[in-house]
């Protein structure tokens, strides 16, 4: 039977915390990951001639492979031209012109009977550039560094901070766990590492999501996840080595090509056959809006959903089970809530073309910004789901999957047609929507309500009804003298949604965080005293009346966006 | 079990309930494979052994009747459930717990479920989206099915017993399921088309059968063809904004099940909804004539439903309105007509916004 864990919403931040887990597997050779790395050679080969064979099959005929060919190389030869970048390799544009002029050799001359053999071997040239430029470079002795220093170095910017003295360098009062709370079902996940390969999906609002998780897995006594990472992040010196050194794969966004994409999709499907844990932010980049993820990407998880059928199909004796762990992770704070914001803003605003820029560029800016958020930082909440199969259908610790009227489900059937499993993408492709779904499901239901994000919810939600002609962009440029919302009106507003999520949360929809068990009033200040707390303009604050208002509308909406999906922006 | 099924190498389909439709089915089935043919009532199933006929049909040689559930799921894959919407949940409830994700289910049945509040009469009720689904909506709610597909078009039960050339749609979003049901439903005398609208698809056959009742209606007040006509051109943008509410695209409608299946029906005395119009526009009452109906008119039940959701939407849909105050507060035909007609339409057509595509 599946467990359905009531007491998982009501676990309190203070048990939690206290607890200590063991690694699984002590022995860091044989992690998975480290076994990739050692056999990297080989799974690189693999990847390669999945890739050709994956491409062959779309590109079937001469004509359609020389021109998927000429377009990459197009595209390649605009990058390195208007987009290069630090980390590049140096023979960039050399390589790239190369192939160029190869391809053209070849076309010109269509009379040559090798003319097929050679467009194969340029293209598992590129296969291969993409395949060894998106390798994880994991070393267990510089993960051991990476994780002591995160460690160490945090436990000492945080006591530093809340313990007077100089001395509080080497205090030991507050660790790491004091400010993160790790909650859910972190048995459960222990247990099914063992059991099968877990795909971790994190919700994603913040840069420093990548590290935090990294520590989450390890705290966890998990053996390290691999997971893809923005190649912009390896420009920085400093974030490249934690990132190379914790098994991240480089996911470079600006190469959009066939070739590229499906090399990237293979990466991570044949990682996943050899059974090494993974993560994906499956929104792909942070939220902008400060929305829970609704809208997730179909080709890494479709590649999820790949993997486990490649995986009945070649080992048809074996149960080589992969489990999708939704997590959702909470702060009262996003430090580039406002960049992101307004960003989102001009998105939704304009149709117009739009750039991203990296507001964390720097080395320095980075480790600004990490001292900046673990100093001043709040409580940060990390939500672990239970574990479910490729279908969106939870698991036992077993690791077998059930329906919700708690009747086993093999999910190897779901491969199956007439007897046998069976390869079908476009099957593939409504399974990919289906768990999107459900996995987004599962965020809502998991994710714990914070007072600082219910109080924001509020506030904008009882502007937008004093201003029901105005529209999103008008709103947010109400003059300050209408900002201001009278306490006792406001705790009314507050109480009403309040209400709505309790009984959400009795149905297991939502979760609430331990500081919102107190009276209104103090959940109340908790939040307004919270939300935003260290951005210059401060989302909310008390005026001298005690009535409430905002100083800056742009970041009340981003964080009022996290209460959106649970039906109370429906409510009259 | 039976021998014609187990000495064959053709896998074996069921239809799930031997109502006219259901018997159809399991008729153009029985063309290209052995085919299971389930009933409720085992006194029937024993009727339809003896005598190989159900109904005034002959049933194909290749057809077992029988009463037995359990059997049937395991021996199929795939199943055609064709119940009225009523017991649909029910069955579909039933077999969940013997059904395999490899299975898969194409429904035939043209009507919506609805899970009301219990203890509140059905005119207080306020019926939301999250309370109406469809029939492949059913399935996934109750069953580990995800392989699910519907059939709609014109297919008049009396018409296909005859053996007329005719077409449907199979919709679903899964291509496997498109296929399958044309590998077993196409012969040389029946077409079948495939569309992954599946919701859209299922909505087509569901609000036809409202506009068919209008037609019933105006049919049976004599008023002709013009006024017909209008009712279908206007039915159809009702139906097509109903859809849009459901998340169905528009295009469904202008096809097969949509446009196809709605003049077929509107025009068609074999029809069971058009009969409730005909009737009551001649003056009975609605008890009257579904007392003496044998099978389910599902329209009757359709604009009950979708009266109570427009309303607690805000959505028009002014002939289903009418149509309800005809059927359930007395209101008389000609009435509703005349409402309809002093009605503001202005615009003849247009399109409901295209609902942009989930990437």
């Amino acid at each position: 039977m599946p467990v359905e864990s009531d007491n998982y919403f009501m676990q309190s931040d203070e048990s939690i915390r206290q607890e200590r887990y063991k690694p699984i597997i002590p022995a860091p050779r044989k992690w998975p990951v480290v076994q990739l790395s050692k056999n990297s050679k080989q799974f690189i080969e693999e990847v390669i001639d999945d890739t050709f064979d994956r491409i062959k099959e779309v590109k079937s005929t001469r004509e359609e492979l020389i021109e998927e060919l000429e377009t990459t190389l197009y595209r390649e030869k605009l990058r390195v031209k208007r987009n290069p970048w630090k980390v590049d390799p140096p023979d960039d544009a050399e390589f790239w012109a190369g192939l160029r002029s190869e391809l053209a050799s070849i076309t010109g001359n269509p009379d040559d009977p090798a003319i097929d053999d050679k467009l194969d071997e340029l293209l598992k040239t590129i296969i291969s550039r993409y395949a060894n430029e998106i390798l994880s470079k994991f070393k267990p002795s510089s993960y051991r560094f990476a994780r002591s220093f995160v460690k160490t170095g945090f436990t000492r910017l945080l006591n530093a901070t809340h313990v007077k003295g100089w001395s509080a360098l080497w205090s030991k009062k507050y660790t790491l766990n004091d400010q993160l709370h790790i909650v859910g079902e972190t048995e459960h996940i222990r247990t099914l590492a063992q059991k099968g390969t877990i795909v971790l999906l994190p919700t994603h609002f913040s840069n420093l999501d990548s590290i935090l998780i990294g520590w989450v897995i390890h705290s966890l006594g998990l053996p390290p996840f691999i997971y893809g990472a923005g190649l912009n992040l390896f420009n920085i010196g400093i974030i490249a080595y934690f990132m190379n050194s914790l098994g991240a794969y480089k996911v470079d966004r600006r190469k959009k090509n066939l070739i590229y994409i499906e090399t990237l999709k293979t990466y991570s499907n044949v990682a996943l056959q050899k059974g090494v844990h993974s993560l994906f932010f499956p929104g792909g980049t942070r939220a902008r809006s400060g929305h829970i993820e609704k809208k997730l990407k179909r080709g890494l998880l479709g590649s999820v959903i790949d993997a486990q059928r490649i995986n009945y199909e070649k080992f048809p004796e074996e149960n080589r089970k992969i489990f999708v762990v939704p997590v959702t992770i909470n702060y009262h704070f996003t430090l580039e809530a406002p960049a992101l914001i307004n960003d989102h803003l001009k998105m939704m605003g304009q149709e117009r073309f739009y750039m991203e820029n990296d507001e964390y560029a720097t080395s320095y800016k980075i480790l600004k910004f990490l001292v900046k958020f673990f100093t001043k930082g709040s409580s940060i909440s990390v939500s672990i789901g239970k574990g479910m199969d490729v279908l969106g259908n939870y698991v036992d610790d077993d690791g077998h999957s059930y329906d919700k009227n708690g009747q086993r489900i093999y999910t190897r059937e779901y491969f199956m047609h007439d007897k046998k499993i069976e390869r079908d993408d476009q099957r593939d492709a409504e399974y990919t929507k289906i768990l999107s779904e459900k996995v987004v499901k599962e965020f809502h239901k998991i994710n714990r309500v914070f007072s600082s994000h219910l109080v924001a919810f509020t506030a904008f939600k009882i502007l937008q009804k004093k201003h029901p002609k105005l529209d999103l962009y008008n709103l947010l440029r109400l003059p300050d003298e209408d900002q201001v919302i009278l306490y006792e009106e406001f705790k009314e507003e507050f109480n009403f949604y309040l209400d709505h999520l309790k009984e959400l949360n009795k149905k297991g929809e939502v979760g609430f965080a331990s500081h919102m068990n107190q009276d209104v009033d103090k959940v109340i200040k908790h939040g307004v005293d919270n939300v935003g707390m260290y951005h210059a303009k401060r989302p909310l604050i008390f005026t001298k009346s005690g009535d409430i208002t905002s100083e800056n509308l742009n970041t009340l909406f981003y964080y009022h966006n996290r209460m959106m999906g649970y039906g109370l922006e429906d409510l009259k | 079990m039976d021998s014609k099924i187990s000495n064959n190498d053709i896998q074996p389909v069921a239809v799930l309930g031997a109502g006219s439709f259901g018997t159809a089915v399991a008729n153009l089935l029985a063309v290209n494979s052995p085919v299971y043919l389930y009933a409720r009532n085992p006194e029937v199933v024993e009727k339809m052994k003896s005598s190989r006929e159900h109904n005034g049909v002959r049933l194909h040689e290749r057809i077992t009747p029988t009463n037995d559930l359990q059997m049937v799921v395991e021996h199929c894959t795939t199943l055609f459930p064709v119940v009225p919407s009523s017991g649909f949940r029910d069955l579909i409830h039933k077999i969940a717990p013997m059904l395999h994700p490899y299975h898969v289910l194409i429904h035939g049945t043209k009507g919506l479920d609805v899970q009301l509040e219990s203890d509140v009469p059905f005119e207080e009720q306020k019926v939301t989206k999250k309370q109406v689904k469809t029939m492949s909506e059913v399935i996934r709610d109750e069953t580990v099915v995800v392989r699910v597909g519907a059939l709609a078009g014109p297919n008049l039960a009396t018409e296909l017993a005859q053996g007329y050339p005719a077409a449907t749609v199979v919709a679903s979003p899964f291509n496997e399921v498109i296929q399958e049901g044309i590998r077993l439903l196409k012969n040389d005398k029946f077409q079948v088309y495939g569309n992954r609208d599946i919701i859209g698809i299922e909505l087509c056959g569901v609000l036809k059968n409202i506009i068919a009742i209008a037609s019933g209606g105006i049919a049976g007040m004599g008023m002709g063809e013009n006024s017909r006509g209008l009712l279908i051109s206007r039915g159809m943008m009702e139906m097509m904004h109903i859809g849009k509410f459901f998340g169905a695209e528009p295009e469904a409608f202008m096809g097969l099940a949509g446009i196809g299946d709605m003049v077929t029906t509107c025009y068609s005395t074999y029809s069971r909804n058009f009969t409730v119009g005909n009737r009551l526009a001649k003056g009975e009452t609605l008890q009257d004539i579904l007392n003496d109906m044998e099978e389910v008119a599902e329209g009757v039940n359709t604009i009950k439903i979708i009266k109570k959701l427009t309303e607690s939407a805000g959505l028009r849909a002014p002939i289903t309105e009418n149509l309800y105050r005809v059927l359930f507060e007395n209101q008389p035909v000609n009435e509703a007509i005349d409402t309809l007609m002093k009605y503001p339409f202005n615009i003849d057509v247009s399109m409901p916004d295209r609902i942009s595509e989930a990437t």
